[in-house]
């Protein structure tokens, strides 16, 4: 497979690098979002969405400012591009979808430092993807992240009725699941060739 | 000067151990696992962190009666910005071996929740040398916490220690340990050993 193809970047960001396990990013979400699987599952859908529409933005504005030499400025624009896009999706989400956005609650405002929205911006940019190369990884990263957070509240909930030493409970355990989730994603390595 | 409580050993120490942003509060995770590959990485990682707690602490600080409420989430953000691009160019100028190891993660300080967190819970409330102190309290226990980590990678993962090899020749390095696995394992393991510290310690006051 062509590495620079939309596919390959897919399923580089989606499973090979995925952004949880192998990358480390948007660890904090992980760890605290993980319980249930329902608000794991609404969680990684805004975290994908709200990729796409920051990954386009920071597209943008990264063009604008290599244009006119500030690229020093780049971090705090796209903090700032990212806060709002946060807060633009909020609004929408509020209007057009009530459910949706009661569903969300506070996971959306909370996305704003979600290091893995921050980190896309970055590794695009440090990549010099395209349009269409950005959108395919901010899609496969947002797959990614929502994977990783299903797997993990999926074993959680089963984990709830193990018997454990107390030592052991709470996020030394979580941690080790995510040692072994990372594991066996390292079996993906090789796939895109 | 606005200070209600004079500074206190305890303003420095509280970060060190008794509130450490990794071991207790479980914050800023993502810099913990990725960048403690090797002991050096570690190390560099906790003195940038740490010069931007500093530094945004004092900043938020002089500015808490300036900025109003509304927006200051927002600024606090562009103040921690501008010193994480300040840190991400001086380290790009003193070591440029460090700077391509640690990659985009000396700029994803801005989202550490830690540094965010400092500036709202205490900066904001607080006088600038006492946010300042605090803020090197915390830094130090996460470059702390970051060395923990490092050391015991990079000695079962590499067989070195700053790159510097200290285990025999025979010693077969554990490669798992340096890759992303090992870093969850690690954490896990430290985190179950002070768990177990703070199990015994209870019981042991129980019974006295």
């Amino acid at each position: 497979m062509n590495p620079g193809s939309a596919t390959a970047i897919f399923l580089d960001a989606f499973l090979i690098n995925n952004f949880v396990l192998a990358m480390f990013l948007g660890i904090c979400p992980f760890l605290g979002v993980s319980g249930k699987v329902k608000t794991a599952g609404n969680m990684g859908m805004a975290v994908t969405f709200v990729m796409i529409v920051s990954s386009l933005c920071a597209f943008g504005i990264n063009k604008l400012l290599v244009r006119y030499d500030l690229e020093f400025l780049r971090l705090i624009c796209f903090i700032a591009v990212i806060a709002s896009a946060v807060q633009l999706v909020e609004m929408t989400i509020k209007k057009f979808s009530p459910a949706l956005f009661r569903a969300l609650g506070i996971f959306l405002p909370l996305i704003t430092t979600n290091c893995a929205i921050l980190g896309l911006a970055l590794f695009q940019t440090a990549r010099e993807y395209s349009l269409v190369q950005s959108i395919a990884f901010s899609l496969g990263a947002g797959a990614g992240f929502s994977l990783a957070l299903l797997l993990m509240a999926g074993l959680r909930e089963k984990l709830d009725l193990a018997d454990l030493p107390g030592v052991a409970r709470g996020a030394a355990l979580t941690l080790i699941l995510a040692g072994i989730l990372s594991l066996a994603f390292m079996g993906f390595a090789g796939l895109g060739g | 000067m606005s200070q209600p409580e004079a500074i206190t050993l305890q303003t420095f120490t509280q970060g060190l151990w008794k509130e450490n942003p990794v071991f207790v509060m479980m914050l800023g995770l993502c810099p913990v696992l990725a960048v403690t590959n090797t002991a050096m990485n570690s190390l560099a990682m906790g003195v940038a962190t740490t010069f931007v707690l500093v530094c945004s602490g004092f900043l938020v600080s002089l500015l808490r009666h300036v900025i109003p409420k509304q927006v200051r989430i927002a600024s606090y953000i562009i103040i921690i910005a501008t010193f994480v691009t300040m840190a991400d160019y001086l380290i790009q100028a003193i070591s440029l071996e460090v700077y391509q190891a640690l990659g985009a993660f000396i700029q994803l300080i801005v989202v550490n929740c830690i540094i965010l967190g400092r500036a709202e819970a205490y900066a904001s409330k607080n006088g600038p040398l006492k946010a300042v102190i605090n803020g090197a309290g915390m830094g130090i226990g996460f470059t702390f916490a970051l060395l923990c980590l490092g050391v015991v990678r990079e000695v079962l993962g590499s067989g070195s220690l700053f790159g510097v090899q200290v285990m025999p020749d025979a010693f077969q390095p554990w490669s798992i340990f340096v890759l992303p696995p090992g870093a969850f394992f690690v954490l896990a393991f430290w985190l179950m050993l002070f768990a177990w510290f703070a199990e015994r310690k209870r019981k042991g006051a129980q019974t006295a």
